[in-house]
């Protein structure tokens, strides 16, 4: 009977750190790791959008407006990140923009689409993508 | 008209030659027209495409460098990347 008492007490502590761990990881994870847009996550795995060599999102095919808005809006985004990041690293924009590029294409998955070095549009497999012989 | 395709012909060492005619002379006129004017430069297409490599200058070196810090920023930006 008192056994179940403490049971009962320690398991109530648990839940309500469990409870508050939960809170603050939402407070603090949001804003930082937010994940892609759900367009955008669309677009990449049918593959209307591939990533570029130069470290930038391209469209594949022709592409509708509201596509190129979407993608003119990541790129835009981009490459404020590579000018702070190039800076800060006494690198080119270009330079910082390319080493992305060499890892974003090792990063997509099977069925996203990629350049590779003979400037055409590959559909990623389960292996290796074909990238610049500089790349990491 | 007829004096200045004379020289011309002269020119491009047609005058003289009984084997070209009117016509002919007439049809060599203006492309010799524009090679005593500019003198003879031929310029072909090249056979080959043209392939305009722009990340020509950025070095293996510079991108070993980079390469923890870009993975970094890619991790850090899920949203655009």
């Amino acid at each position: 009977m008192k056994q179940t008492a403490i049971t009962k007490k320690i398991s109530a502590r648990a839940l309500a750190a469990v409870g508050a761990a939960a809170v603050l990881a939402s407070a603090f994870g949001s804003p930082a790791l937010a994940q892609r847009d759900p367009a955008y996550a669309q677009a990449r795995a049918q593959g209307k959008v591939g990533e570029k060599m130069d470290g930038y999102l391209g469209i594949v095919g022709s592409g509708d407006a509201q596509l190129r808005s979407l993608v003119d809006d990541i790129n835009i985004k981009r490459r404020a990140v590579y000018a702070d990041k190039a800076k800060a690293a006494n690198a080119t924009l270009e330079e910082y923009a390319f080493t992305a590029g060499c890892l974003a294409i090792s990063r997509t998955e099977p069925g996203e689409k990629y350049q590779a070095p003979s400037g055409d549009w590959k559909t990623r497999t389960s292996s290796a993508p074909e990238r610049d012989p500089r790349c990491p | 008209m007829r004096q200045a395709r004379q020289i011309v012909a002269a020119r491009c060492g047609g005058t003289g030659q009984r084997g070209v005619t009117g016509r002919m002379l007439a049809l060599l006129t203006p492309l010799c027209g524009a090679a005593v004017l500019g003198g003879c430069i031929s310029i072909n297409a090249p056979d080959k495409p043209i392939v305009i490599e722009l990340n020509i200058n950025i070095t293996q070196e510079v991108i070993y460098r980079l390469a923890e810090d870009a993975g970094n920023t890619i991790e850090d930006n899920p949203d655009i990347f």
